[in-house]
């Protein structure tokens, strides 16, 4: 047991970390210092550095455009996005969709789609969640029927609406679950369709969310013509491609970089904020607690990642300590949200959305500081509540 | 990076956690800790003679297996499932410690005796007016010609009524609370004006109040440098704090796996109580608890070698395992219902001993101040 880096290791830190100085967009890195609103070509100029450096998808297979980075390198090389405040790149295509199409696409699929999410070409969205189907995902409704059309070609008529689908408005193609079986039981009869958001039929819809931001999206689906070919795996067995989806990178998911880097800046939040003493609001003997034990809880999930990444790079798989990465780590990204909003003290109430950046109200390091904190109660919602997490922890880690 | 076991850790574990399932069960626990004295020396002779543990971390040219913090947590969490209660931690980790950081011209002869099971160390550091304090010292140590004479009373020394020698922290110089002025003695259990009144301890230990009545030691009796001990005894107890920690995981792991197979046996309207989903929940967090305490146990196990980075990583661990012991202990107790109240059952044991690592070497506040004047300096 040791925790020392091999000198190769080293090196690869120096080289990432140079990299990331060099090749930073400087327009992207101006917004996010100045918390603008990002534009969908902000979103992928840094996706498109990486993909043309061959590190947009580290845990790919190599065939596809892995890097075959070990799982340290892997974890170095997500510190140092961390260290840089690197904008995270868009989970949909890169770590939701081409995983589930290296493992389950036609090689024709392979080859129609991978390269578009590689190259950032092609802007995917997630469409699984339903009005009345979320943690009860396998209850959706959303209807595909298969006819033959007067081409003389197969397709599946689509019918529906999805709900929550994050960054729909940018949305070139979504990846569907849809029930192409409605008399069997409810995981029997969903099937894995990629779906052309241009097609006649598809409207997205925005859904504001609580701090005033346009994230997420309802995306109506009316008698949506979508060809046969566009299914992933075989009919009626979706359910397989969504769970595997729903395991899959589950390294990464604690966020335990990024969570090390906000809570760093909570600290120079606290070290210049006054307390009500008059002395630093670090000096402050409850929000230091807070602070602490936040700090403590942080370390035991960075070990617990390192445990899995460890079993990963044996070949033992991840352990079951890995299924509670999820729970912590968004517990925690809330906690330092929490934290944040409190030390920014008065500075935490103005609502800067619609007033123009070069207007300076409050400290800069307040603006945006509720918003995260609003924005970020989704964390323990999304991707299986994490009381959905806990189910699935009792039942397959548990036994119960 | 690397958290594997090396096959001789590995067979470590499986040699303790084989040797403890057919003599150390709960029922013939039970027997030895409820009549004198307390403990069972056969059992300390076998990890002497047949185990060989007693060196697991002692250099291999003093006798040892060649091992370190990572021998101690293997062998203190396989402690920790069985509930033993012979005096690894204060003779083999702390006087060991002692023994083998100060350079004490006996530390040879002396981890000798350890190993092969002759010497049992009880650690005196605290006393009634100290707390949690390492500094906090009445008892102390003059010279005396070319020896010293101990006075003082040094209270809850774990393991007193076994040991043949006491580890006694004692002020050679300064005020009752300064850093400075703190020196450690090795004095001889039976040597004239010790005295001790020996109780049994809540979690089913044994323990003593010491006191040391002009007590005269010789000059080599002194452990570490004079007026100047408190460094090193602060490192001998973020030893014995890593290897406590490493020891509630095992104490955990019994108290979750309990809880675990206790529900799924339990029916109640009908059905077995596990199937309940505030329970299921309940569970879960005590796994998280768990888990991340093992995390913690194995980060401060790395780093207790690093004199930078020791004190704060201990402190951390301590936080998280305090937590844990508490919460996963009170729950354990919870879920089994009225037959967690009984003396019958093993969880009970488990919960004590859980309780009794909260506040072993400091208490969970106690090692978040200490983690927050690390992390964050002085408070305002």
């Amino acid at each position: 047991m040791n925790l020392d880096f091999t000198p190769e290791e080293d090196a690869f830190r120096d080289e990432v970390r140079a990299f990331i100085a060099e090749n930073y967009p400087p327009e992207l890195r101006r917004k996010q210092d100045a918390d603008e609103p990002l534009s969908k070509e902000d979103y992928l100029s840094w996706h498109k550095v990486l993909a043309k450096k061959g590190w947009i998808a580290p845990s790919w297979p190599k065939e596809f455009g892995g890097t075959g980075w070990s799982p340290t390198q892997k974890y170095i090389w997500s510190e140092e996005l961390a260290h840089a405040d690197a904008l995270a790149t868009l989970p949909f295509g890169v770590n939701m969709l081409g995983p589930v199409l290296y493992t389950f696409g036609t090689d024709e699929q392979k080859q129609r789609f991978l390269p578009g999410i590689y190259n950032g070409e092609v802007w995917w969205c997630q469409g699984y969640s339903e009005p009345g189907s979320g943690s009860d995902l396998a209850s959706l409704k959303t209807r595909a029927e298969r006819i033959t059309a007067d081409d003389g070609k197969e397709y599946y008529i689509v019918s529906g609406q999805k709900t929550w689908t994050t960054l729909a408005q940018f949305a070139d193609w979504g990846f569907f679950l849809v029930r192409t079986d409605p008399t069997s039981k409810p995981q029997a009869g969903i099937s894995f369709l990629l779906i052309d958001m241009k097609s006649p039929g598809v409207t997205v819809r925005p859904i504001i969310t609580l701090e005033g931001g346009h994230e997420v999206n309802d995306v109506f689906l009316d008698n949506v013509k979508v060809p046969v070919e566009n299914r992933i795996f075989h009919e009626n067995q979706g359910w397989t491609c969504a769970k595997a989806l729903l395991a899959h990178e589950r390294s990464g998911i604690a966020g335990v970089a990024r969570s090390k880097r906000n809570l760093e800046k909570v600290r120079d939040i606290a070290r210049t904020e006054r307390s009500d003493a008059g002395g630093a609001v670090i000096g402050d003997a409850s929000f230091r607690r807070k602070v602490a034990e936040l700090e403590i809880d942080l370390t035991a999930l960075e070990f617990t990642e390192l445990r899995t990444l460890a079993g990963e790079s044996s070949g033992k798989g991840p352990g079951p300590e890995s299924s509670i990465l999820k729970i912590k780590g968004t517990e925690i990204q809330q906690r330092i949200q929490e934290l944040a909003l409190e030390a920014v003290g008065h500075y935490g109430a103005p609502f800067l959305r619609d007033i123009g950046h070069n207007v300076q109200i409050g400290p800069e390091y307040a603006r945006g500081v509720a918003g995260e904190y609003f924005n970020g109660r989704k964390t323990s919602i999304y991707g299986g509540s994490n009381e959905i997490q806990r189910n699935i922890i009792a039942k397959m880690v548990l036994g119960l | 990076m690397d958290f594997s076991f090396t096959d001789e850790q590995s067979m470590l574990r499986d040699t303790v956690a084989s040797y403890l399932a057919d003599n150390y069960g709960f029922d013939q626990r039970r027997n030895v800790v409820a009549k004198e004295p307390g403990w069972n020396p056969n059992v300390w002779k076998a990890f002497a003679e047949e185990l060989g543990i007693l060196g697991a971390p002692f250099p291999e040219d003093l006798g040892g297996l060649g091992g370190g913090p990572v021998e101690n947590m293997i062998v203190m969490e396989e402690f920790g499932k069985a509930l033993v209660v012979e005096p690894y931690l204060s003779t083999v980790v702390i006087a060991g410690g002692f023994l083998k950081h100060s350079g004490h011209p006996s530390a040879a002869e002396l981890i000798g005796k350890i190993i092969a099971g002759q010497a049992v160390f009880a650690f005196a550091y605290a006393e009634p007016q100290g707390r949690y304090n390492l500094a906090d010292l009445t008892t102390t140590a003059k010279k005396d010609g070319g020896g010293w004479v101990l006075n003082g009373h040094k209270a809850v020394v774990a393991a007193a009524p076994w040991a043949t020698h006491l580890i006694v922290t004692a002020r050679t110089g300064g005020g009752q609370r300064d850093a400075q002025g703190i020196s450690a003695f090795i004095v001889e259990k039976d040597a004239v004006g010790v005295t001790t009144r020996d109780y049994p301890t809540v979690d089913e230990g044994r323990a003593s109040e010491v006191f040391l009545e002009n007590v005269k030691v010789p000059a080599e009796a002194l452990i570490g440098p004079e007026g100047r001990g408190l460094p090193l005894i602060e490192k001998v107890v973020d030893e014995a704090l890593a290897a406590t920690c490493a020891e509630a995981c095992g104490v955990l792991r019994k108290l979750h796996e309990g809880t675990l197979e206790y529900t799924k046996q339990r029916k109640q309207f009908g059905v077995p109580i596990s199937s309940f989903q505030v329970l299921q929940h309940r569970m879960v967090d005590m796994f998280i608890a768990l888990e991340q305490s093992v995390s913690m146990t194995y980060m401060a196990t790395i780093k207790v070698s690093d004199d930078a980075e020791r004190a704060k990583a201990v402190a951390g661990a301590k936080v998280q395992i305090g937590k844990a012991c508490r919460f996963v202990g009170q729950s354990a107790i919870q879920l089994h219902g009225g037959m967690g109240m009984t003396d019958e059952m093993a969880i009970g044991h488990y919960f004590k001993r859980a309780t009794m690592i909260e506040s072993a070497f400091g208490n969970t506040d106690h090692h978040l101040a200490r983690y927050e004047f690390l992390s964050l300096g002085q408070a305002a």
